[in-house]
């Protein structure tokens, strides 16, 4: 029996660079109720023809199943590719994150910045913007700790993600 | 997309635009193009009044552009051609997309765009048609480069037909129209990623074999994408089925791929399928399905569907996999190949079937059929009030009677209904109706694409009055072009369909589902240049039918039916399959109330 558990799936699909393919993987999550919890689309390739979408949804076994068919049909769609069932992957996410404070609070904002493994891109007297790449997990902890200590705005890029090893899709 | 192997022409022998685009067409094997001109493609209809091999029908909406597309589809197995104008063209013609989307039906659709430089600026008769059009297509396009055109032509027609069928619309700029463009021929062009998978999966195939040599309880239940695949499938399919002596059911979108006489079809399946039909599905152990996509007016509510049984699926598109009900047996591919394989299999296979199982089962069925689900009574007495079954019933065996090759399309409702139970089919293509959208004034439009890929044929509408007035201006263009489809009108001054729900489900409040003003159909038919016809008493239905279809024109036949009749049986929204009301219940309120739950309530 298909378990009705909802898990979380990081989507790789591999489509053709044309115009509105973009708005027909959103329409189709839009369109059937499926969840976008992150999307990320660049071109991946040197000519610029083969654009990379990684897609963090979740829902039942069933119900990923179905998204990665209905990605499928799509006609400029080359490859889909489901990364969370596929053996290891890594999936990373960039930051942005602008901390205003000044004193204490300013302090351990770098102290903190610096056992993350954040990098100051950005500094005044009374701000930082720390820049960070990690999972996302990591990424909502180190913005979790900021919020007390005067975190003012956050921008990320979303997920992109690959297979570990050899395995490519 | 796809690369050409060889140059175009070079810029000098270039032609225009609109030009290029009807040598692709030809190149494509288009011979009809159903549509209605605008500004916008008006070098398209300049491209079309210099060349012959192209004949373009001029309809009265661009809807009915679509919907007769699908019927000239449906009944040759062909990719249907529709040309509109920007904006409005476009939009009306929404409708007929989404519907050819539902039903799978493959068409092209060119729809006109204000010239490029103007996109984006509010222009006149400017529509975001990639846009608006996106959900309801298969797949679109927006040309924007004179070189890529013929290369769309020739792709739009590949993605049509190929894998699970579908309407790809192409949006032509009225500049790329005028200006020179360069040819390539479809050989030179391949589609770089849409290569659906058709072959299906030997290993598969062979456990399938081996399910159902070992059921006791079996059932066929087969869908559109047999029609789709053919009518070789279809062919192959029942040669099979005989073999195997199991029962077959065929949804709406099926009927015709399986005899209806033969008696191991049980007719169709779902909300308002057989009895027996029904309980078949519910009750078998082991279930094929070929080319049908376990839809909610056939599988009820969800859980209760179908509880005891091993589920084979075969699809050409994944996405209908496991999509509603999980199947323990999934094979993606075409069903032409797949049958074929399965017969391979099945005749290779030395396991006998277990013959004293099926025989009981078939016992069983038998006892089911008794109930005859399907009974009516219509009183014999001139003067009498024609029930709408036994005008169907009549129509059926008069064509017979007749063996003229028949074509029919239906409207949405009752009618529709009643025309899937007593109207048989012994041959897929030959029965087009609006299943997946439900779309009022598909009919109508839908003959007449037939009767112009069929012109001797006989081809009859079976429409509600309600319905038929959806799309009744395209009598019009019968008259023009002298299409002598049949309009067999069940009137019952009622929505039917909308007055059975309000009486099951809503205390008989019959609100808005009665036409108080209804034209004098066949006057109506006449002021078209139709011919009109009116039975009110069951001792005029038979004359009419022979008239109207021994009349070579377009006719409207008005027939006067009961207008509190119900369509047994039915399943209510949301209830089990073994739950249905049948037309012998007394009381259909008390009846759909004992079997209806307040989650059904809230389904359509
Ligand atoms: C008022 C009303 C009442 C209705 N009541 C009923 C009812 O009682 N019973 C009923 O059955 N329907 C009924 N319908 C129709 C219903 O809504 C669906 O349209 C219908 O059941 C779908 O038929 P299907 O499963 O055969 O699928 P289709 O819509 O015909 O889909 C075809 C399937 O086959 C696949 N396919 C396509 N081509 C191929 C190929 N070459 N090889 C393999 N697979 C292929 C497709 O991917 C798809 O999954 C009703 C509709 C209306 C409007
Ligand atoms: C375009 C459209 N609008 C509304 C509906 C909802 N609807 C389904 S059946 C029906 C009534 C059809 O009446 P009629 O054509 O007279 O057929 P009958 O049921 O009486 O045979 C309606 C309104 C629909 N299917 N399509
Ligand atoms: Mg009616």
């Amino acid at each position: 029996m298909i378990s009705p558990a909802i898990r979380s799936a990081t989507i790789s699909v591999l489509v053709e660079n044309e115009a509105g393919v973009l708005a027909r993987v959103i329409g189709l999550f839009s369109g059937r109720g499926y969840n976008i919890d992150s999307l990320t689309v660049a071109p991946v390739d040197d000519n610029g023809h083969r654009s990379r979408i990684n897609i963090v949804t979740s829902g039942t076994d069933m119900v990923i199943e179905q998204i990665k068919a209905q990605l499928d049909r799509l006609v400029p769609v080359y490859k889909v590719a489901d990364l969370t069932l596929g053996g290891p992957h890594i999936a990373r996410e960039m930051a942005l994150i602008k901390v205003i404070a000044t004193g204490e609070p300013r302090a351990e904002a770098l102290r903190l910045a610096d056992a993350f493994r954040a990098r100051v891109v950005d500094a005044t007297t009374e701000s930082f913007v720390f820049e960070m790449t990690g999972s996302s997990g990591k990424l909502d902890a180190f913005a979790a700790l900021m919020r007390p200590l005067g975190l003012a705005e956050v921008s990320r890029t979303g997920v992109a993600a690959l297979a570990r090893g050899t395995t490519i899709i | 997309m796809s690369q050409s192997q060889t140059a175009p022409d070079p810029i000098e022998t270039q032609e225009a635009g609109a030009e290029v685009l009807l040598r692709a067409l030809k190149e494509q094997g288009v011979e009809v193009i159903f549509g209605y001109p605008g500004g916008a493609v008006l070098p398209i209809y300049d491209a079309i009044f210099q060349q012959n091999a192209i004949r373009h029908i001029l309809v009265r909406h661009e809807q009915a552009a679509v919907h007769a597309a699908e019927g000239y589809a449906r009944s040759t197995g062909r990719v249907g051609c529709v040309l509109v104008t920007s904006g409005p063209g476009a939009t009306n013609a929404v409708t007929g997309l989404l519907d050819a989307l539902m039903d799978s039906i493959p068409l092209v659709c060119l729809t006109g765009q204000v010239p490029t430089h103007l996109i984006g600026n509010d222009a006149f008769q400017e529509a975001d048609t990639t846009g608006i059009t996106r959900p309801a297509t298969k797949h679109n396009y927006l040309v924007k480069r004179p070189e890529d055109l013929a290369r769309v032509v020739h792709e739009a027609f590949y993605v049509a037909r190929s894998g699970r069928p579908g309407p790809v619309v192409i949006d032509l700029p009225k500049d790329i129209l005028i200006g020179k463009a360069p040819y390539v021929s479809a050989a030179t062009t391949e589609h770089r990623s849409y290569r659906p998978q058709t072959e299906p999966d030997r290993t598969a195939i062979a456990r399938a074999v081996a399910l159902l040599k070992s059921a006791k309880r079996p059932v066929i239940y087969t869908g559109g994408g047999v029609i789709n695949a053919g009518p070789a499938a279809g062919a192959a399919m029942t040669a099979l089925v005989r073999r195997m002596g199991y029962p077959i059911t065929n949804t709406l979108m099926g009927l015709g791929a399986y005899p209806s006489n033969d008696p191991q079809f049980l007719g169709m399946l779902g909300m308002h399928g057989t009895y027996e039909a029904n309980l078949v599905m519910h009750g078998c152990d082991v279930m094929l399905n070929i080319g049908a996509r376990f839809d909610d007016r056939v599988t009820g509510r969800l859980n209760a569907f179908s509880p005891n049984s091993k589920k084979i699926h075969i699809d050409i598109d994944p996405s209908s996999i496991n999509k509603n009900v999980p199947v323990d047996i999934a094979i993606v591919g075409d069903a032409g190949r797949a049958i074929a394989m399965l017969a391979e299999a099945w005749d290779a296979d030395p396991t006998p079937v277990d013959r004293p199982a099926i025989a009981a089962w078939w016992q069983q069925i038998a006892e089911w059929r008794g109930i005859d689900c399907l009974k009516f009574t219509q009183a014999p007495a001139p003067g009498s009030i024609i029930k709408p079954q036994h005008a169907i019933q009549r129509l059926y065996d008069i064509t017979r009677e007749l063996g003229r090759e028949t074509f029919i399309t239906t409207e949405v409702g009752q009618h529709q209904m009643w025309a899937a139970q007593y109207f048989r089919f012994d041959q897929p293509n030959r029965w087009m109706t609006s299943g997946g959208l439900g779309t009022m004034g598909y009919g109508l439009p839908a003959a007449m694409g037939a009767q112009i890929a069929h012109p001797d044929a006989l081809v009859i509408d079976i429409a509600g009055e309600a319905s038929i007035l959806m799309n009744i201006q395209e009598m019009s263009t019968l008259c023009q072009y002298r299409l002598p489809v049949k309009v067999f009108i069940l009137n019952n001054q009622y929505m039917g369909m909308v007055r059975q729900w309000q009486e099951l489900l809503h205390g008989g409040r019959y609100s808005e589902s009665y036409t108080d003003a209804l034209p004098d159909f066949v006057k109506l038919a006449d002021a078209f240049g139709g011919h009109g016809l009116r039975a009110t008493s069951v001792d005029q239905l038979d004359d009419v039918i022979r008239e109207m279809i021994a009349s070579p024109r377009a006719v409207i036949a008005d027939i006067c039916v009961d207008q509190k009749e119900n369509c047994f049986p039915m399943i209510p929204s949301g209830a089990p399959h073994n739950e249905m009301i049948l037309g012998t219940d007394s009381n259909i309120a008390d009846a759909g109330a004992a079997k209806l739950t307040d989650a059904g309530m809230a389904l359509v």
